[in-house]
């Protein structure tokens, strides 16, 4: 048995910033737990850049961004655990681990940061009819073996679903002499970033098929072709609009999920919109003394801010150890229709400055956000574009919510 | 004549409206910063890119690696084709930021590590 | 030469080779696919039927019976799951209940015990779930489930491991009658003597009885979609959930797996192409729709995958087993009740051959008992702790869904009847088969097979030949120039 104060669950972006900021807030005793060999996470294989603009002022790959986060943390006295996979963690706050060094173990802590990140909807989330030949790969896994063992796992390409990772493989691919015959969204619009659809489609004149999906898979052993339909308003394919594209890989990125397996274990309850724990301002679920960040909390769009969470939590952590949460009658933030989400659920002090994310369902020009706190406008902002891809923010200044506010609402109105 | 870009220098991804007269650009609307203005008017008369992509070392293992700057856009397969055939000779650990070529193909960009691998 | 060749490694031919391994006979399996249990014994419903529905006075009947009470024992032998879970055949009106009372009276002449009709009321005691429709059903304590490929596996492993020998890639091509036996030829031009053959070719049954010349009998394909659901999803019933039969067999049913997910199908559709495996649209819309009859609350998005299989329909109606020519047996037509009757049929194909005249022997140093391959998650703490300093892969976990570590799968690629490809180790130790479906552990596993089986990356298939994972190496056009 062994007690330390916080263990950190995953040493991606998310749980190493997690990890540096608590240490940083008084907190000393810190274990992080990996599963993979190196720290990083997901970054490891995503070569591309575009990270850090926000948070480092510059252009940086991911595994640069995760070597400069890996460079803070080690630069501390933390205790970091990798190959280690936690199988387990109850609301007292005891974590089970497996590695192959410490076999199973049990950690007592007084905190808890999740921090596993997320993982891709596979194929038969899908339910895409049509044979089961190999070829067919998660766009990440393809990623994974392109990126990080040197493997090609096909020539002729056709990608389903336009998430930035889909859309970043779809130029790796071309970049290692595959064709990319395809990207087809059943959405009306891409699920993925502007410019990733400029630099990795457009540069290489590779087609986006808006409101079309994959209807049919063809292949025995291995994939042969699959066929195409346009979709309608309720994404029903369209008859007689079917076209067939030969191909011997198909690449998914049908977009993920918050990997809380551990979460569910320990009975916390989750967010229908965002499929992460509920929290609040310091990122502290429902249990006292465990705390989320990252992309097990909801799925960001930058790693930059998945590392602001990951302080955010750290921080709440280290005042929930050291006795200084001072907490008030809980707030709930909502959205209204066009909202589909925010983080923090809840707010339990109004105290300092704070950002609520939230995130739309539809693609809206000219629209007003406002913050409304009991009725009362206490924050207003024009956008001129927002779209499901793009997570947005409202910062509310120290002071913006009057004290012993009920109900947070974001609404985003159409001007 | 009018051109539409989308500006790839941040996640933002501004609509830029550019207004050009034959190679020479005029006006540049839509952009929320200076790095916009600057994206749309190379763009325009020198298009260029970033590769990033893997190289493989003289012992087999794999780097992620970037151009520390842009490439002509109409260069990045030959530049592709020549990091392919790249064998850096990295038996004694690679860093991140080692400098494994220098001034690519005359592109005046190298090649840097941007994963970290240890000694064999 | 060997005293008999079996030709199918499915549950039923696998179910035969281990009966007739225990009877001191040399015995040779011969498959033409890459692994064991690829037909119809892959894609079913992995129910053992408590008995009632088939037609009293049938070998279906007879063999289901028999075979369902073997079950519980031949599965504690072989060390894998199974669980009696009892089973409902719902009803949503009065002509349903007619039409229940009709198969429990059917049911009462096969001999199974313990069948009721039970009430609305008693059903949501029984079902918290079911949907608002549903006002009774024929109850049936003795219907349970399996997984029936971890099935085949132990029953093909712990035959191999008492002698049998297992031929993949096998296909069976000629079949010559000699003064001895018969002389089996595969389309690689393998021969194989045996004495005996048992055809348990299941959907090719026809096509191999006709290369012996002895086809009296045809087989076709009948499709059966299944969609699977996330084991959150898996509590929703806790009972084999069925609706009235029709001709075209026991129609969709809602059950949970023996490994915790939900299982929603099958479809039924006669088909002609012996190899379509396509799962359509319209087929996985009808068991949404008819799951939503029967049960309130199977969320769909919970969906982790839909497969299909092809049940081997003979035109008999019944189960063909029979010897049309000396040392040559059919068994086919082995549609549903097939899985629940198999350990039944291998008994009655070893009385078929002594009642001909084969003297079949007993082998004294036949071990029956498997050891489990699941079970490594179910340790204690120290237990596993043991294990893993002995081997230190038994920490390292590589499927994070299902938590199957390294030592799992090594064990597993190195048991018989050993995998030679991701479907196998899937199947053998479930890695791959969670929410993710191998998005992160596939790659690790592609890695172990290379290792294993000594082959490059290149060479890993997903199932069975010409279907690679993985089209070569990047930086390797060059590498050739």
């Amino acid at each position: 048995m062994r007690n330390v104060d916080l263990v950190v669950i995953g040493g991606g972006p998310a749980g190493m910033c997690a990890a540096v900021s608590a240490y940083n807030a008084g907190i000393k005793s810190i274990l992080v737990l990996e599963r993979d060999a190196a720290l990083g996470g997901i970054l490891q294989q995503c070569i591309h850049n575009g990270f850090g603009l926000h948070r480092f002022k510059e252009e940086l790959t991911g595994p640069e961004y995760a070597h400069r986060c890996e460079k803070e943390l080690r630069e501390l006295p933390v205790e970091i655990q990798c190959g280690t996979m936690v199988t387990d963690i109850s609301r007292d706050k005891v974590v089970t681990a497996v590695s192959p060094e410490k076999g199973v173990e049990k950690i007592y802590a007084k905190a808890i940061i999740l921090a596993m990140g997320c993982r891709e909807r596979p194929r038969g989330a899908l339910n895409i009819p049509g044979s089961r030949p190999a070829g067919i790969f998660s766009a990440g896994t393809a990623q994974k073996y392109v990126n990080m063992m040197g493997y090609m796992p096909g020539k002729n390409v056709v990608i389903l679903g336009s998430g930035d990772i889909g859309l970043i493989m779809a130029r790796r691919m071309t970049l290692e002499g595959a064709k990319v015959h395809a990207v087809c969204e059943v959405m009306p619009y891409s699920g993925g970033l502007a410019r990733n659809i400029e630099q990795c489609l457009n540069d290489f004149e590779i087609p986006l098929y808006l409101s079309h999906t994959v209807t049919k898979i063809h292949g025995d052993k291995r994939i042969t072709g699959v066929t195409i339909s346009k979709v309608d308003e309720k994404m029903q394919p369209v008859k007689g609009n079917e076209f067939f594209i030969e191909c011997d890989t198909l690449l998914l990125s049908v977009g993920l999920i918050p990997e809380n397996e551990l979460s569910k274990g320990a009975g916390l309850s989750l967010d229908n919109a965002t499929r992460g724990c509920i929290v609040d301002q310091s990122r502290e679920t429902e249990a006292e003394g465990i705390f989320a960040c990252g992309n097990v909390l909801h799925v960001h769009d930058l790693a930059d801010y998945v590392s602001e969470e990951g302080e955010i939590a750290g921080k709440g952590a280290a005042e929930y150890i050291l006795g200084l949460q001072k907490k008030t009658e809980k707030i709930s933030v909502s959205g209204n229709e066009y909202v589909r989400y925010t983080v923090p659920q809840f707010l339990s002090s109004v105290e300092g400055n704070m950002k609520i994310y939230y995130r739309t369902g539809s693609v809206l020009s000219d629209v007003t956000i406002s913050v409304v706190a009991d009725g009362v406008v206490v924050s207003k902002q024009k956008k001129k574009k927002i779209v499901p891809g793009e997570m947005q923010f409202v910062l509310l200044k120290d002071g913006d919510i009057p004290e012993f506010t009920k109900e947070i609402k974001v609404c985003i109105d159409k001007n | 004549m009018k051109k539409y870009l989308t500006c790839i220098v941040c996640p933002m991804g501004c609509e830029l409206e550019v207004e050009v007269d034959g190679e020479k650009v005029v006006s540049v609307q839509g952009n929320n910063c200076v790095r916009g203005r600057d994206y749309a008017h190379t763009e325009c008369t020198d298009p260029r890119r970033v590769i990033t992509t893997t190289v493989k070392t003289k012992d087999g293992r794999i780097i992620s690696v970037k151009t520390d700057k842009a490439v002509p856009k109409n260069m990045i397969f030959e530049c592709m084709d020549f990091i392919n055939a790249l064998r850096p000779e990295c038996s004694n650990g690679c860093n991140v930021g080692d400098v494994l070529c220098k001034n690519i193909l005359g592109t005046g960009a190298s090649l840097v590590a941007c994963s970290k691998i240890q000694r064999m | 030469m060997f005293d008999v060749a079996i030709i199918g490694a499915g549950v039923v031919g696998g179910m035969i080779a281990r009966k007739l391994t225990a009877c001191d006979m040399k015995v040779c399996i011969l498959e033409k696919e890459s692994d064991v249990a690829e037909g119809a014994t892959k894609a079913n419903s992995a129910i053992i039927h408590a008995g009632f529905d088939a037609k009293a006075g049938t070998l279906k009947a007879l063999l289901n019976k028999r075979g369902s009470d073997m079950m519980q024992d031949v599965c504690k032998e072989l060390g894998v799951s199974y669980k009696r879970n009892g089973s409902m055949v719902l009803g949503f009106s009065n002509d349903d209940e007619k039409k229940l009372r009709e198969i429990m009276e059917n049911g009462e002449k096969n001999g199974i015990n313990g069948l009721e009709i039970i009430s609305r009321e008693r059903i949501v005691e029984l079902e918290p779930n079911i949907a608002d429709g549903v006002t009774c059903a024929l109850y049936a304590p003795t219907g349970a489930i399996v997984c029936p490929y971890e099935l085949t596996l132990a029953t093909i492993g712990n035959a191999m491991d008492n002698g049998a020998e297992l031929m993949l890639d096998f296909k069976v091509e000629r079949i010559e009658k000699t003064d001895v036996g018969f002389e089996i030829l595969s389309d690689e031009g393998t021969m194989v003597d045996a004495k005996i053959v048992v055809n348990a070719a299941g959907l090719y049954s026809d096509e191999i009885a006709d290369l012996a010349q002895c086809k009296s009998f045809s087989v076709h394909p009948r499709k059966g979609e299944y969609i699977l659901l996330d084991k959150e999803a898996g509590m929703t019933v806790s009972h084999t959930l069925f609706t009235v039969p029709t001709s075209m067999g026991k129609g969709i049913l809602v059950s949970p797996t023996v490994d915790g997910n939900l299982i929603l199908g099958p479809t039924a559709v006669d088909m002609t192409d012996k190899e379509n495996k396509d799962t359509e649209r319209d087929g996985l819309d009808r068991i949404i729709a008819e799951s939503a009859r029967m049960v309130k609350s199977a969320d769909i998005r919970q969906s982790i995958t839909s497969f299909c299989g092809l049940r081997a329909v003979g035109d008999t109606g019944d189960f063909i087993i029979d010897m049309p020519s000396k040392g040559f047996v059919n068994v086919a037509g082995i549609e549903s009740p097939g899985l629940s009757s198999a350990p039944a049929i291998a008994e009655y194909v070893a009385e078929l051959l002594e009642n001909n005249g084969f003297t079949l022997g007993v082998k004294v140093d036949f071990k029956g008992e498997r050891e489990p391959m699941k079970g490594f998650s179910e340790l204690s703490y120290e237990e596993k702790n043991e294990i893993i300093k002995k081997d230190p892969a038994y920490g390292r976990v590589v499927c994070r869904c299902e938590n199957i570590t390294e030592g799992e799968i090594l064990r597993a690629i190195r048991t018989n009847p050993k995998p030679r490809d991701l479907d196998g180790v899937k199947r053998r130790t479930r890695a791959q088969m969670g929410r993710c479906q191998g998005g992160f552990c596939s790659p690790y596993i592609t890695e172990l097979l290379s290792k294993e089986l000594g082959i490059p990356m290149e060479q890993v298939e997903k199932t069975g030949k010409d279907s690679y994972i993985l089209s070569g190496r990047t930086k390797e056009v060059v590498e050739n120039a």
